[in-house]
């Protein structure tokens, strides 16, 4: 899978390295939730700066992501969604509903410990 | 008419391959980034429509010159199962357990013009089209 995911103290930190096909966002989905799971973490982030596109599959996987370590008390954070492909989900409709959203990995882990 | 592309759909990876020849065949032909990618999130929705309904069919991305204007045009076919009521998948207010009238009611908004032929039984033939024009958002988040 063109993902990494690290463990960072209680946080995972999920970065995407290149396109993914819908089988390895689903690849994606599972670890994370996976991960939190084993490393009881408090949160995690997931790196989207290399994604071409987010459309209605990947919207939907990763607010599944965000829905299900929220009910386990986890908060999940997207960060480094490009300026066009932002557009293009705003053109579309598409929202990242309980995920929390920022700029770039700095900034994502400032959200968490803060 | 420029080089037209085609492209296989027979799984997931295909998507990507489609979508990537489509980003790159918009910005050869001039699109701004910004279009360039409403392109491609246009192409892996339909592109997903057939894999999931269909089981495998074709995508073809070509630029088109009309009355001067230029655009990108592309046409998917699969000879999958159909749709029963193309009307009723593209209105705002549908939506399908399965995702398919979220994909194209999503295609139609990224793209200037798409037109669903369909045949119960025979496939299904998605036409979209987008034209070539001032980008006020792309040019200023500097696509242009």
């Amino acid at each position: 899978m063109p993902v990494s995911i690290l463990k960072q103290g209680p946080y995972l930190i999920a970065s995407v390295q290149s396109a993914l096909t819908d089988t390895e966002v689903i690849d994606l989905r599972d670890s994370l939730l996976a991960g939190v799971a084993k490393h009881r973490s408090r949160g995690v982030i997931v790196d989207v700066a290399a994604l071409d596109i987010i459309d209605s599959f990947v919207a939907r996987s990763l607010t599944t992501v965000a829905r299900t370590n929220r009910l386990r008390g986890a908060r999940t954070v997207v960060v480094g969604i490009q300026p066009e492909v932002a557009m293009a989900m705003s053109q579309f409709g598409l929202r990242l509903d309980e995920a929390y959203t920022a700029l770039d990995l700095e900034a994502g882990i400032q959200l968490l410990t803060h | 008419m420029g080089d037209e592309i085609r492209v296989r759909i027979a799984s997931d990876a295909d998507t990507v391959t489609a979508r990537q020849a489509g980003r790159d065949a918009a910005l050869r032909l001039g699109f701004s980034r910004t279009d360039a990618t409403f392109i491609a999130t246009a192409i892996s929705e339909i592109a997903r429509n057939i894999t999931v309904h269909a089981g495998e069919g074709e995508i073809t991305v070509a630029g088109f010159s009309e009355e001067g204007r230029k655009g990108l045009v592309v046409i998917a076919s699969d000879e999958g199962p159909g749709i029963h009521d193309v009307p009723a998948v593209l209105r705002d207010d549908y939506y399908s357990e399965f995702g398919l009238g979220m994909g194209l009611w999503g295609a139609k908004r990224l793209m200037d013009e798409i037109e669903v032929s369909s045949e119960p039984g025979k496939g299904t033939t998605v036409t979209m089209k987008k034209w070539m024009g001032f980008d006020e958002v792309g040019s200023m988040l500097g696509g242009e």
